[in-house]
């Protein structure tokens, strides 16, 4: 091969790596630009009026999509609140005990929860906690708290791994002087890291968030997907991933449509702010 | 040193949350197994369609998850052809050409990716079609095709991700020696390190074809029904596993059906934990090789 074959040839090869970039670039391009612009219509042709408002009885010409706002926050929240601790202290015991057998299968654990799939939590859950959280608290089982528990599994081993990455370093360094001076790892991650690293804590409960706000399947098989806004953990809520699923699957009609768009914009949005800030909070 | 009460509850609670996390892990798993295991059979696969006639096409599978098993198949197959030129390019072009400025715009807009959830990209497919159906094609509809579209935009930030971190794993002293040889710059990325990479960037494709393997959400927005039979084309709607385990669970009406759920759920779960652990073992045996030293698993 001569030397100018050779150059020819790389020529390709820039031109494609920088081609695939340019594409995938521009397919994230599209994917914002249609959902806003599809979402825009419910926002300017009909007022705030019938998209924004609690009442969602699309037979009756009401298109209100806040319960489902309500309901996506209020369940991402409560999972996030019920996982955070979980996985503090799951990390601890990683962390403190490294080659404890109990640890090991704690790594094991976590990295087979990372692929599970959703539909199989979902499947799971219904056929075996919606029993028990029907047996104690009545109604059919479908309700906040059942998506709850399983939204925590769902949730917990990304903020494992998101704790983990940026608690090892730390810990790491303090070690052997630490260690020298009597304290034990569960002293030094307690009195010396958790102190100073309040944007790991706030990056990985930001994760779990996400994927919590983000999560199709265990809300629509498992919250019971009543548009309300629950009173309490017994209840059935809707949020807004299992309202898109379920308005595509029963093709209620055009009006309908709008709410579906709007839906997937403020997820979108959301999603949006979350990754940033935790972005943000990554890198500085 | 005196210790607060709440570093012992602390302490104590460590224990705890471990042990309930086996549990509930434990339970889901058992359960799967101890009822989806029973199932698997050909009665599964095929219903009461002769196997092999099944296999070759000749007669139709009723009841049996055969033609959801080959919907997810070729739905892989597709999504991989779709996302793996643009994605492993994307992915050299972030750890060797991108200038800072760009690298970090890049990052961000694969960020807002990856972060988006998977309803959302469904969502994008659906808006595509009506889109289509206004301006030009007025018998547009979800298919096969639009699927994996839209699924290859779900997995294009793990190829990519895993294609960077791939590349900036090969040790710099390597590219410095073949520098200092008189070695161009592209002749180092084409020539060494993209070759040296291959291992992690294999593992990153394995890990992504995992992912559009167990999504439910997209291929619900974008053409996955109950009853299709064999993929028959890239324009037609399709069966895939995880659909069939939402529907079969959202609408069965005997114990048989639900037992094809139960088979259907544990073939996915080991489909995809294989998909991951075999990811997890090439990346590992990459960074061993050169990085010298054994990473944390959990990295």
């Amino acid at each position: 091969m001569t030397s100018s074959q050779k150059t020819e040839s790389f020529f390709w090869a820039k031109t494609y790596v920088h081609l695939a970039a340019g594409l995938v670039i521009s397919s994230i391009f599209l994917l914002l630009v249609m959902i806003f612009i599809f979402a825009g219509p419910a926002l300017f042709d009909q007022g705030h009026r019938s998209i924004f408002t609690w009442q969602w009885n699309p037979y009756q010409g009401q298109f209100g999509i806040l319960p489902m706002l309500m309901g996506s926050m209020i369940l991402s929240v409560s999972a996030l609140l019920l996982a955070l601790p979980l996985a503090i202290s799951l990390c601890s015991l990683l962390l403190t005990a490294p080659r404890r057998l109990s640890a090991r299968l704690i790594h094991m654990v976590i990295r087979f929860m990372t692929a599970i799939p959703t539909v199989v939590y979902a499947f799971a859950g219904v056929l075996l906690l919606t029993p028990l959280v029907r047996f104690s608290f009545g109604g059919s089982g479908l309700s906040w708290l059942t998506a709850t528990f399983v939204l925590v599994l769902l949730i917990l081993p990304t903020m494992v791994l998101v704790l983990n990455s940026g608690l090892k370093p730390k810990l790491d360094d303090l070690c052997p002087q630490g260690l020298a001076m009597g304290l034990d790892r569960l002293d030094l991650l307690w009195f010396f890291v958790f102190p100073h690293t309040k944007k790991t804590f706030l990056a990985a409960g930001l994760l779990g968030f996400g994927r919590a706000v983000g999560d199709t399947l265990i809300p629509l098989m498992l919250a019971g997907n009543a548009p309300q806004v629950p009173m309490d953990l017994g209840q059935s809520l809707r949020t807004l991933s299992a309202h898109m699923a379920l308005v595509t699957a029963n093709e209620v009609g055009g009006a309908a449509y709008s709410s579906l768009f709007m839906a997937g914009a403020l997820l979108l949005g959301i999603s949006a702010l979350v990754s940033l800030i935790s972005r943000a909070l990554v890198t500085s | 040193m005196k210790r607060p009460l709440i570093f012992h509850v602390f302490r104590s609670s460590m224990g705890l949350s471990a042990a309930l996390v086996l549990g509930c892990v434990g339970t889901l798993f058992f359960f799967l197994l101890l009822k989806g295991l029973p199932t698997w059979g050909t009665e599964l696969f095929f219903g009461d369609t002769a196997p092999m006639d099944a296999i070759m096409g000749k007669a139709p599978v009723w009841e049996g998850i055969w033609p959801a098993f080959m919907g997810t198949l070729c739905l892989m197959t597709v999504t991989m052809g779709l996302v793996l030129l643009p994605g492993i390019g994307c992915g050299i072009f972030l750890a060797e050409y991108a200038t800072p400025l760009w690298k970090k715009r890049v990052n961000t807009a694969i960020d807002l990716l990856a972060g988006a959830p998977s309803i959302v990209m469904g969502l994008f497919g659906f808006t595509l079609i009506l889109f289509l159906r206004r301006a030009f094609f007025p018998e547009a509809n979800t298919c096969l095709f639009l699927a994996a579209g839209c699924l290859s935009l779900l997995v294009t930030p793990v190829l990519v991700v895993n294609t960077r971190e791939a590349l900036e794993a090969v040790p710099s002293s390597i590219k410095l020696a073949a520098t200092s040889l008189g070695l161009s710059k592209n002749q180092i990325i084409f020539c060494l390190a993209v070759p040296m990479a291959v291992r992690g960037i294999v593992s990153g494709s394995i890990l992504a074809m995992g992912r559009c393997a167990e999504d439910t959400a997209v291929i619900m927005l974008t053409g996955a029904v109950a009853n299709a039979g064999l993929p028959s084309s890239l324009w037609a709607k399709f069966e895939a596993l995880p659909f069939t385990i939402y529907y079969t669970m959202a609408h069965y009406q005997s114990q048989e059906e639900l037992n094809l759920a139960f088979g259907a759920a544990l073939l996915l779960l080991f489909l995809a934990t294989a998909m991951v652990a075999l990811a997890k073992l090439l990346e590992v045996g990459h960074k061993l090789f050169w990085q010298g030293e054994r990473p944390s698993v959990l990295q």
